[in-house]
């Protein structure tokens, strides 16, 4: 290769790798230095501390409750919006009446502002007056419940939240596939005398497996990042009910100046995002064959 | 559209005319999801086209009304966080083209020693979203100086991984003869570039350039942090502020001012559904 062409490379490679290691690899990397100093606070500077933050977190309750809170959304909107995503899809694609005017119910949510969803969510919520009380007492005759307010349902309302914004998203992805299966394959099938269950899993299933998988990293991602919804509508609690990990980032960092303990969260939340990187490289890469 | 191709095969095939109960229990499956994935949006036109005292019950021949969208509007400077959204969304989408653009075609077409690593660097991005490294990325911004401006909201998304990765795909499928003639033409590398990959990646960019519209419209957590004041925050931040703040519990207005911010977009997808359905699918598809 001549050397002015890799000139040329590099000239046009920089603007990009620069904006990318300085928001992407630098932080990565500072919020790791950082996170082994005290919090400067006033006069007294920030001091080496060594791991001391990394303990101090593991013995403050409200962490290990968000760590808990966010396995718990993890493990629910995870499943829950990939099952429904597949359920979608699969209706929008068949011969069943209104697909369009589903499909578009089904989409409508991943256009919206989450800001914009927590807001016709807390008025769907409201006691007494919401919706979802309204249906509630007129099918089972239940009092006002208040649905985010109180420990116990507060994050399940929090995970349907979730688990109705992404899942039209995600149909989408499958939706793409199944229309790339050929149909020369549910006509073989069907001279085969297959049943509709046996198709659908000796079938479908197989061949919708890379997208799957592209699903479920984006939605293991989602399970840490997706909180905007919960910063506006319980802001964590009640009593750290709703609290998961980035939003004790944010309450750490920017509600109490805390960025020594925001730092050493900061690196827990990566160290999960990096495993879930190696899962995807390794199994995605390995066992998952592209066409 | 090979969709409905896989409809007509499996009418063909299909035995229709047995009452078949359980394509009944999936209609009216696919139907209660549907009714629930939109109750939300329709409960908040309904309170927001009726005067207050109607939000809440159902009154069939309730007054119409636009007064809430008026009254939103001049509660909170809505005008300037329309413009603030604009301008972000804006710079980050010319930005992203313009850097992505560049990266893409050389880690399409170059190769030198190093270029491996470097874009599995760059893919790194896919899964550390700047959004978890706000703290840092806070601190970045004070030593630049940048707290509180618009371009401080978009500089850390503005060099965008997916955005690389897509456009590499679309690129490297651009047959190099091409490439040659144009080159045996006396085009240079730029003219190259703009010449012959940018015209044929056009569908990518429509792509790539909705969901990153949308994504950004959208985008709360880091606005958030990084703006505290009228004349540089979004509109998600803007109404986030106004809901909490400024109105009690007037789900009215509240409900008016999210549509309004929701209306472009949302108006957009009603209008372009296909394109917006379409490139959704095209940036999934790797």
């Amino acid at each position: 290769m001549p050397r002015r062409t890799t000139i040329h490379a590099w000239l046009m490679l920089t603007p990009a790798l620069v904006l990318l290691f300085g928001f992407t690899h630098y932080p990565a990397v500072a919020t790791f230095w950082h996170s082994l100093f005290s919090t400067p606070r006033g006069s007294r500077p920030a001091r080496w501390v060594g791991f001391e933050n990394y303990t101090y977190l593991f013995e403050d309750p409200v962490f290990l409750q968000a760590l808990w809170n966010n396995a718990i959304y993890a493990l629910a909107t995870i499943p829950l919006s990939i099952a429904i995503a597949l359920a979608m899809a699969l209706w929008v694609n068949s011969r069943i009446a209104g697909r369009t005017a589903l499909r578009m119910a089904y989409f409508t949510p991943t256009v919206l502002p989450m800001i914009a969803v927590a807001n016709l969510w807390l008025f769907f919520y409201t006691p007494d007056y919401g919706l979802l009380d309204r249906v509630t007492a007129a099918l089972f005759g239940w009092g006002p419940t208040n649905w985010i307010g109180s420990r116990e349902t507060a994050l399940g309302a929090m995970i349907a939240v979730a688990v109705w914004k992404e899942a039209g998203f995600f149909m989408i992805f499958y939706l793409a596939a199944l229309q790339a299966i050929p149909p020369s394959l549910y006509e073989a099938a069907a001279i085969e005398g297959a049943s509709r269950a046996r198709v659908f899993w000796r079938v479908t299933v197989p061949l919708l497996g890379p997208t799957t998988l592209f699903i479920l990293v984006n939605a293991v991602i989602n399970a840490f990042r997706l909180v905007d919804h919960i910063i506006v509508m319980t802001r964590g609690g009640p009593d750290n009910a709703t609290a998961l990990l980035l939003t004790y980032i944010y309450e750490l960092g920017f509600r109490f100046w805390d960025t020594a303990s925001a730092s050493a969260l900061t690196m827990i939340l990566l160290a999960i995002l990096a495993a879930t990187a190696a899962f995807q490289f390794l199994v995605l890469e390995r066992r998952v064959h592209y066409r | 559209m090979s969709g409905t191709a896989i409809t007509a095969a499996a009418t063909e095939t299909a035995p229709l005319p047995r009452f078949d109960l359980w394509v009944w229990i999936e209609t009216a499956a696919a139907w209660l999801f549907g009714i629930v994935w939109i109750a939300p949006l329709l409960y908040a036109v309904w309170a927001a086209i009726h005067p207050t005292g109607y939000a809440t019950t159902f009154d069939l021949f309730a007054p119409l009304t636009l007064e809430n969208f008026a009254t939103a509007w001049v509660s909170a400077p809505f005008a300037r966080y329309f413009l603030n959204t604009f301008l972000l969304v804006t710079m980050i989408l010319v930005a992203q083209f313009v850097l992505c653009t560049l990266a893409a075609f050389v880690f399409a077409r170059a190769d030198f020693p190093g270029a491996g690593i470097l874009f599995a660097l760059v893919l790194v991005q896919l899964m550390i979203t700047p959004d978890v490294l706000l703290v840092e990325n806070y601190r970045t911004m004070s030593a630049l100086g940048l707290v509180d401006t618009i371009l401080a909201i978009g500089l850390p998304y503005m060099a965008s991984a997916f955005g690389i990765f897509l456009l590499r795909q679309t690129f490297k499928q651009v047959p190099l003869e091409l490439e040659e003639a144009a080159r045996v033409e006396g085009c240079g590398t730029m003219a190259i570039l703009l010449r012959v990959y940018v015209p044929l990646a056009k569908p990518t960019y429509l792509a790539y350039g909705l969901v990153s519209v949308s994504f950004h419209w959208n985008n709360f957590l880091w606005p958030l942090v990084i703006t505290n004041s009228v004349e540089t925050r979004p509109l998600t931040v803007g109404l986030a502020v106004f809901a909490t703040l400024d109105q009690g519990i007037d789900w009215a207005i509240i409900s008016a001012a999210t549509l309004m911010t929701s209306a472009p977009l949302l108006l957009g997808f009603l209008l372009f559904q296909r394109q917006f359905v379409q490139s959704f699918m095209r940036a999934g598809i790797k």
